[in-house]
């Protein structure tokens, strides 16, 4: 029987399989930050034991780095001890890293690839869930928690259970204003928070070979949303392409490609869930709730609690709409927010700026709203000042800042306050994520762009009567 | 990492499904370098604001056995949930569903999860609020859960138990592989990316 693409780089990743025991695989790349790593460097030192590969393993910046004034220390104390503490262990165990104010410092998520160092065909772990961006490459990637870090920094490996396979067909073509972010934020939707756990979700279909590498990594981004461990795109042209030239790209760049064209699903292969979705008929899509599966279009309408046929659906919907501050039946085009936020790893990257300064250009954001654009790395801000979308964004009323994690989760000083509401291009809308008391509506960079012009939730489409 | 056999304890009902490690421990709490004393970020937000939660009603005071809805533990891959739990005093977790990377990081790090159906989970709820003070038997050697006179049988990988069983540690257990390691290394294309 045939192979999905998953299986095919699980399988040429075994170190040792044997009847009753989790897999030993080996990591090609580890991806380190600030948070999730020093108790594991800890662990190493307590046990005597060293990095076995600091070359496979780097190391950078970006959950608690403040996204102005980054030439001063880290005024808050405690983040500027963990970004400390990595410094210290980086040097100490050999990984190389990539610190605040340095032109190769980003969000992990979007450093890797742009650097080429995330290819197809490798694994890459990282101690944070959302690794799974790095599918996007034909890569088997996936997030672990500290222990596991600890792991993989002493042996390469990981102790795994095979994943379980779904594939989602994206048919179609998608519309004028429609993205990345309304494809999978409609996945989730349709599957559900919990519809992919245990699962490697490929995405493939006429939609999703469409897409830029950019685009196809806002996908597997949100894959972890749908509670999937990892989300692949089988490697193609618009790959090499991509990788082409990067400075970690292979030299020997004719056998790299020969392997990354055979790394694709056999037509006999089986997955064991199978989804379809019509780019066609999709829409903005917005969240209305405090998980990314409360989502709809953005021309409906926040539901009626009552009308979800399952009790904890029901009950889960309640508990949304109270912390969010919806009644049921108000038009989604209605709701006011005081925040635009346009940045992280899903939509923080070159594609996603140039698509909100287009909106933005020759416009001004709404006076009641405060609009922050942060790009997903130093890269990426020096590419869009060289495009002049830094004037775009500054000249329209929006804030410019340096890369990071940034308002995503609101460990730097980037936060909503108690009662706020924001449109946001991140990946969750839980409650309390971009801030204490703050409240999310996940959207596109388009749909946040348009927002901010209007200053209610709106489509590009939207500025034009 | 302590062996764990068989846990009796108390019983917290968290009525509430699709419970991710964001309300587990919010991100501020991340901000620390130690391993421990993560129990003041336990559910922060929801024991600051919500009188009647769960774990700010003296009756469920050193509970040590969590019950919840589905999908416990979604979202964030942070570990400092399984240790924000573990510090608290918590034991045991129980729910339908988890997300699978706090699955993993519970059992690495000694918290016991357990997957029972949502029947089981609203009959422990019910036993839990009944009477509060009444304990239940989690036997991970028995893979049973007893809680009066209900006998509830749970599923678990036969790995993670005889892990948390022995108290074995993963990293000393690989390394015990390392020729394998070493061969595989051997064999990987020169092509592949190095960081430096
Ligand atoms: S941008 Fe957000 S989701 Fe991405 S790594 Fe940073 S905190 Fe995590």
């Amino acid at each position: 029987m045939g192979r999905t693409l998953a299986e095919k780089v699980w399988d040429s990743h075994l170190v040792r399989q044997r009847e009753g025991e989790p897999d030993l695989l080996y990591i090609d790349l580890h991806l380190v930050h600030e948070v999730t790593s020093p108790q594991a460097f800890d662990g190493l030192r307590l046990a005597g034991r060293k990095v076995r590969r600091p070359e496979l393993t780097i190391a950078t910046e970006d959950h608690n780095v403040p996204t102005e004034n980054i030439e001063q220390p880290i005024a808050d104390e405690v983040s500027r001890i963990q970004v400390e503490t990595l410094r210290r262990n980086c040097a100490e165990f050999g990984v190389r890293l990539y610190p605040m104010g340095d032109r190769e410092q980003g969000i992990v998520h979007v450093i890797g690839p742009q650097l080429g160092l995330t290819q197809p065909g490798m694994t890459v772990v990282c101690g944070d869930s959302h690794t799974s961006t790095h599918g996007a490459f034909g890569a088997l990637a996936f997030g672990v928690g500290t222990s596991e870090v600890e792991h993989v920094l002493a042996t390469q490996t990981l102790l795994l259970r095979p994943f379980k396979t779904m594939v989602v067909t994206v048919t179609g073509s998608l519309q004028q204003g429609v993205t990345a972010k309304d494809i999978i934020l409609a996945v989730i939707a349709r599957i559900g928070t919990g519809g992919g756990q245990g699962y490697v979700i490929e995405y493939r279909g006429s939609a999703i070979e469409a897409l830029s590498m950019e685009a196809r990594m806002t996908v597997c981004n949100m894959s972890i949303e749908a509670g999937a461990r990892a989300g692949m795109i089988a490697p193609d042209d618009t790959t090499f392409e991509f990788l082409q030239g990067r400075p970690h790209a292979p030299a020997e760049w004719g056998a790299a490609v020969e392997y990354w064209q055979t790394l694709r699903t056999d037509d006999d292969a089986v997955f064991d869930a199978e989804v379809v979705l019509d780019a066609d008929e999709l829409t903005p899509f917005v969240t209305w709730g405090t998980n990314p599966g409360q989502g709809c279009t953005l021309d409906a309408s926040v539901p009626d609690p009552a009308s979800f046929a399952d009790a904890a659906d029901r009950a889960s919907a309640e508990q949304a709409l109270a912390y969010m501050d919806l009644r049921p039946g108000t038009p989604l085009r209605e709701i006011t927010v005081d925040t635009v936020f346009i940045g992280s790893c899903t939509n923080g990257r070159i594609e996603d700026l140039r698509a909100a300064a287009a909106v933005l250009k020759g416009r001004r954001v709404d006076a009641n709203v405060r609009m922050l654009v942060v790009p997903g790395s130093m890269r990426v801000k020096e590419q869009a000042e060289a495009e002049g979308l830094n004037r775009v964004f500054l000249d329209a009323g929006a804030e410019w800042r340096s890369a990071g994690c940034s308002m995503c989760l609101g460990m730097n000083p980037d936060q909503l306050a108690v009662g706020e509401r924001s449109a946001s291009t991140s990946n969750r809308n839980f409650e309390g994520r971009q801030g204490k008391g703050g409240r999310t509506h996940l959207v596109s960079p388009l749909v946040a762009a348009a927002t901010a012009v209007r200053g209610t939730l709106s489509a590009p489409a939207d500025l034009e009567d | 990492m302590e062996k764990f056999r068989s846990h009796t304890g108390r019983v917290a009902p968290l009525r509430r499904s699709n419970v991710d490690t964001d309300q587990i421990i919010p991100a501020v709490y991340l901000k620390r370098v130690t391993r421990t004393g993560f129990e003041d970020g336990l559910f922060a937000a929801w024991r600051s604001k919500e009188p009647d939660f769960v774990l700010n009603r003296p009756e469920y005071a050193g509970a040590s056995i969590l019950v919840a809805g589905s999908d416990f533990g979604t979202g964030s891959s942070r570990e400092h949930a399984v240790w924000a739990l573990l510090d608290y005093g918590f034991r045991v977790v129980i729910s339908p569903r988890y997300g699978d990377i706090f699955r993993g990081n519970s059992h690495k790090a000694g918290l016991l999860t357990i997957e029972l159906d949502q029947a089981a989970v609203q009959q422990l709820w019910e036993y839990a609020e009944n009477d509060p003070a009444a304990e239940v038997t989690v036997d991970l050697d028995a893979r049973v859960v007893r809680a009066g006179d209900l006998e509830l049988t749970f599923h678990i990988d036969d790995y993670a138990r005889w892990r948390l069983l022995e108290g074995l540690d993963d990293i000393s257990v690989t390394e015990q592989h390392g020729h394998d390691i070493a061969a595989f290394e051997a064999a990987r294309p020169t092509w592949m990316p190095v960081t430096r």
